[in-house]
């Protein structure tokens, strides 16, 4: 049936947040004639949410800073899934990312020699853990992602990037030989379909936070890359791995930095008790999220939270002083009294854990080229795909994310597939042209929808999803509980594909778009519930009641699941780090 | 609540008008105009408009409420009130409107984009960052903080007679923001691209860019200042 047009490019990004746009700038600076897609203007994405900052030892607040400690604590803070030689690419080039950030213009705050303004973070250690608690995190206040962001932009301005502004990818377009080929995407504004043709195409989509009730994401964090890879039939890695934030506004979800605590600030129960002594004496409040955001469930659960209903707990900062709340956390100010009706210099923030990021993904190489697992168990790349950022899982995440390290993770890997898609194209890279019944094939989802003549409404469909997801995979996991949620899942699924779209005008239909939204949603949901139930132990983010322990015997290993037969393999973590000594897996404790 | 909202949908109404829509609000919670569009929208999936964030940052939602511009998510019902008993929602003022809500911003991006909105140094990079001082990168703060939502812009008289050639509050706020980076080494080519009767001097003091800014920034300052740059340039 396809009588689309067809826009042909050598390679396309999908997604124009800090990811998308560092790969898109590194093709359009070497000449690849490229095209970023984004669904709302570049600088709508939800990187512009980052707020503490950039993780990175560039030996700014501390001259002895070395990327080795770095990469030692990321590796302990992914509870050792995190695949070696990826934290180590980018621990080691990170400070070289930073500087380009610099270069391009990104007004980091700044020390008094000069220098970027570093703050401590959670988890972050001098001396491989033995020197007590680093300053690492680069930051332009507390609005580092929308500084990060704005200098991304303005940096492709400057080197003439091709923007697809507000523009929506549907599907991936494979081949005959299964390589990826491009992607049918709606021009937003017009409603025009076409077939955008590529030689590679980079998944830069972001995150799913929506898929919870409770989010510190925005409104388009609905995993539409993943969504895409999974309905071709390409796996995810560890995405039973979400984390919680500790410190999101109660009620409204608007996440606070972790910076807050980098700069003094510290958590309370109801007693007015600095509760994190208990749970980690020594990082105390600065431990890793998900050890902060278990023990403040564990607080609220045995009743010790605040407010009238005893569902969230106090995030202290007054003692701080007016001076350095403005001049440090001057955008936290602003959210707290906005949603949460507090001025942080008067009293303290509600705050309680909320899912705030996807450490799964699509399993890439270093050089963002997309995997899949032959029959043999053997890792195979995907002709023509490839991901970054939050989308993809490299891993440098591994069961747990530290703070800071996402924006480090967007630069260096959207940098890292612009070079490798560059080099891969010098040296000859081609696909055969998709066929008529590829690109029909590729279409199927959008013909189903706009033939939709009945069915249920998106909104309440997508309310179910999220309701379910919250209660049965949220914080603390359990066995029984995560199968009633597999159940309803299965429900919620049939009435997935059979959602109504009532209105089928063309220009700036949002209700479609929204429609094609909540088929990722579920994806990704889905996949997340499996690969939850199949994980049995507690690692990183991933804590069941009813498996307490990490078991390393069993699964010091990555998840990967398999949308095709719905079912869960494993695939080895790297332990083979190129310059240094790999770090053997030890009790995590901070 | 009655909501009256500005509608237009190109291939079905010949031209725009209000509809009065009847929505409940849940008590005990002091919405935000964001939320009360969501609303809306899940009882007619039809009403379009512009989200993402919905904490005041990405700039996506700029609209109008009750006659003034704002960040629908950070709007709250207390704060915009009523307009004789009802909240009316439009679009952001002198922009083509696509459809409803959602206008077309790209003469406000080609402002933008024409006063050169990224650093420029002719000096080789070092190998670390370019060192600036706290009292040199203070100098950026209340400007950088631009989301580009463009509610000044578009409340600017000064911008909807010229949006061609008045390059507007929001891209003069960023014009001056470049001009004060001191790792910025352009200073006299931005200058001259801005020395003429347009592009700044149709700036006539109103102030409504102040006054509308959801992150509390200051065009007009901004703009004094490239004014008496300009000035000294000439003198």
């Amino acid at each position: 049936m396809s009588n689309l047009r067809t826009l042909n490019y050598d390679a396309i990004v999908i997604g124009g947040g800090g990811a998308g746009m560092r790969a898109a700038l590194q093709l359009t600076e070497s000449g690849v004639k490229t095209a970023c897609i984004t669904k709302v203007f570049p600088t709508r994405s939800h990187t512009v949410s980052a707020q503490g900052g950039i993780t990175c030892a560039i030996a700014s607040a501390d001259p002895n800073d070395d990327w080795r400690w770095h990469m030692y604590d990321t590796v302990k803070g992914s509870d050792y899934i995190g695949d070696q030689d990826a934290i180590e690419y980018m621990c080691q080039v990170g400070p070289q990312a930073v500087y380009e950030l610099d270069h391009m213009g990104l007004p980091f705050s700044r020390t008094e020699a000069g220098r970027i303004y570093q703050r401590p973070f959670g988890g972050q250690s001098k001396d491989f853990g033995k020197g007590g608690q680093a300053a690492r995190t680069c930051a332009a206040a507390d609005r580092t992602g929308h500084a990060l962001l704005h200098a991304l932009y303005q940096g492709n301005l400057k080197g003439g990037t091709t923007f697809l502004n507000e523009w929506y990818a549907v599907d991936l377009v494979k081949n005959k030989d299964g390589a990826v080929v491009g992607s049918i995407a709606i021009c937003i504004e017009t409603g025009e379909t076409v077939y955008v043709r590529a030689k590679a195409t980079v998944i830069a989509t972001g995150g799913a936070g929506r898929i919870y009730q409770s989010t510190t994401n925005a409104l388009i964090n609905t995993g539409d890359g993943v969504g895409m890879a999974l309905r071709a039939g390409f796996p995810v890695q560890d995405i039973e791995m979400w984390q919680f934030h500790p410190t999101g506004i109660a009620g409204a979800g608007v996440l606070v930095t972790e910076g807050c605590r980098g700069e003094g600030g510290y958590l309370i129960n109801c007693d007015g008790e600095r509760f994190m002594e208990r749970y980690a004496p020594n990082a105390k409040d600065l431990a890793g999220r998900d050890v902060v955001a278990r023990s403040m469930v564990l607080e609220i659960l045995e009743g010790r939270g605040c407010g009238p209903k005893k569902d969230h707990v106090l995030l202290k900062l007054d003692h701080l002083g007016e001076e350095t709340l403005m001049a440090k956390l001057p955008g936290i100010c602003e959210l707290s009294k906005t949603f949460a009706h507090v001025d942080p210099v008067k009293a303290p923030v509600p705050v309680v854990p909320t899912c705030h990021y996807m450490m799964g993904g699509i399993p890439t190489n270093i050089g963002g080229q997309a995997l899949t697992i032959d029959a043999d168990g053997k890792d195979t790349v995907i002709d023509g795909l490839y991901a970054c950022g939050e989308a993809a899982c490299v891993s440098v995440h591994g069961a747990n994310r530290l703070g800071g390290n996402s924006l480090l993770d967007l630069v260096v890997f959207g940098r890292a597939a612009g070079l490798h898609i560059e080099k891969s194209l010098r040296d000859g890279f081609n696909v055969d042209d998709a066929t008529e019944d590829d690109i029909t094939n590729a279409l199927a989802r959008l013909t189903r929808l706009n033939n939709s003549t009945g069915g249920e409404s998106v909104a309440t469909v997508r309310e179910d999803l999220q309701s379910c997801m919250q209660l049965y995979f949220g914080v603390f996991r359990d066995g029984e509980s995560m199968k009633k949620g597999l159940k309803l899942l299965d429900e919620i699924g049939a009435r997935v594909k059979n959602t109504n779209l009532e209105d089928k005008s063309s220009a700036f239909n949002t209700a479609r778009i929204e429609a094609l939204e909540l088929d990722n949603l579920y994806e990704i949901a889905y996949a997340t519930a499996i690969a939850a139930e199949e994980r049995k132990e507690s690692r990183g983010a991933h804590a069941r009641n009813d498996f307490t322990e990490r078991d390393d015997e069993n699964w010091l290993k990555h998840s990967i699941y398999f949308p095709a037969t719905k079912s869960v393999g494993k695939r080895d973590v790297n332990f083979s780090p190129k310059t240094v000594e790999a770090f053997p897996p030890k009790v995590r404790s901070y | 609540m009655l909501v009256s909202l500005y509608r237009y949908n190109p291939e079905v109404d010949k031209t725009p008008y209000m509809q009065d829509i009847e929505i409940e609000i849940p008590e005990g919670k002091d919405l935000m105009v964001l939320d009360v569009l969501e609303l809306l929208k899940a009882k007619d999936p039809s009403v379009a408009y512009r989200r993402s964030c919905r904490e005041g940052v990405c700039g996506s939602d700029g609209l109008n409420m009750n006659g003034k511009n704002g960040l629908a998510c950070i709007s709250s019902l207390s704060e915009v009130g009523l307009k004789g008993k009802k909240l009316v929602i439009r679009p952001l003022p002198g922009l083509p409107v696509i459809r409803d809500l959602v206008v077309d911003m790209s003469m406000f991006y080609k402002q933008y984009e024409k006063i050169k909105p990224f650093l420029i140094n002719d000096k080789p990079a070092p190998a670390i960052e370019r060192l600036q001082t706290p009292e040199e990168r203070e100098k950026l703060d209340g400007l950088y903080e631009c989301i580009l939502c463009a509610c000044c812009s578009t409340a600017c008289p000064s911008f909807w007679w010229n949006p061609d050639k008045f390059v507007g509050p929001s891209g003069l706020l960023q014009a001056y923001r470049f001009l004060a980076d001191s790792r910025d080494t352009a200073q006299a080519e931005r200058l001259a691209d801005l020395d003429d009767p347009f592009s700044v001097f149709r700036c006539r003091g109103i102030m409504n860019c102040v006054s509308v800014c959801p992150k509390g920034l200051n065009p007009t300052r901004a703009i004094g200042h490239i004014r008496n740059m300009l000035l000294q340039r000439s003198t």
